[in-house]
């Protein structure tokens, strides 16, 4: 039987990254954009651990760690910005915010 | 047995991140995506990373897409199809995504990543061994980041507020 290898995530991480940026392109619902955010956002972090692993250097996983508490953050501010786009919009439809492109 | 578990835990996540860009209503969205979280919390268990694992199922599994049901259930968001893309430009999107998985994949195989430690071997994922590089080496950035949560928190409310 052989080991799961390096390359193995490797690809694995890409495609979900590839998934997650076709779904900020395809998505018009923001929130459904934010969802397809937080899962290349995933992606990289699962790459930086198996990193960590296969290097026998502990200092990846803790750089997953704040990434972490960084996306959570991120979280918080992003939905709380979503809800006050709703509230004055009525809609999380982005082509509603097509005003901050100028 | 790991191996095909690695594979199991892929082919799931995968499905689950696929069914995340396609399915119409933001619910099935939000749960396609905690399956997919799930299964990266899967991934770190196979890597040997336990406390990343933890984490992540708390955080993510946990908060995160409890966050997101909250907001698509109180701004009742659940209509199918509310908005979408016209066809070409979802074709487009799809095209645009699968050359770049195509090229990413393509470039990323012919690397030959030399690992120096066998993953089975480590110990370097456990709570232990990770607190002492966390509390020596990472301490100050461990404290900001208490800092940045709090802000965060305060301006989450601050943006929440009725005015």
């Amino acid at each position: 039987m052989n080991a799961i290898s390096m390359n193995d995530y490797l690809v694995f991480c890409t495609v979900l990254f590839s998934i997650g940026v076709a779904g900020v392109l395809i998505k018009r619902n923001a929130l459904s954009i934010f969802m397809s955010i937080e899962l290349m956002l995933n992606s990289i972090n699962l790459l930086l651990a198996a990193f960590s692993v296969y290097m026998n250097d502990p200092a990846g996983q803790v750089f997953v760690f704040f990434i972490m508490v960084v996306a959570a953050a991120e979280v918080a501010i992003g939905l709380a910005i979503l809800v006050m786009v709703y509230r004055h919009t009525h809609s999380v439809d982005i082509h509603l915010l097509n005003r901050l492109k100028w | 047995m790991k191996v095909y578990l690695f594979y199991f835990l892929c082919i799931l996540a995968l499905y689950s991140a696929f069914m995340v860009v396609i399915s119409k209503k933001p619910i099935h969205t939000v749960l396609y995506l905690t399956l997919a979280m799930f299964c990266l919390g899967g991934h770190y268990v196979l890597l040997n990373a336990q406390f990343l694992a933890v984490v992540h199922i708390i955080v993510y599994a946990g908060a995160i897409m409890v966050l997101f049901l909250f907001t698509v259930m109180l701004l009742n968001l659940n209509k199918e199809g509310e908005f979408q893309k016209p066809a070409l430009v979802q074709v487009a999107a799809m095209a645009a995504g699968g050359i770049l998985m195509i090229t990413l994949v393509g470039v990323l195989k012919q690397t030959d990543v030399v690992m120096a430690k066998d993953p089975t071997m480590t110990q370097i994922g456990l709570v232990s061994s990770l607190a002492k590089v966390l509390y020596h080496e990472y301490l100050l950035p461990f404290e900001v980041s208490s800092v940045l949560f709090l802000s965060a928190m305060v301006g989450a409310v601050l943006l929440g507020k009725k005015d």
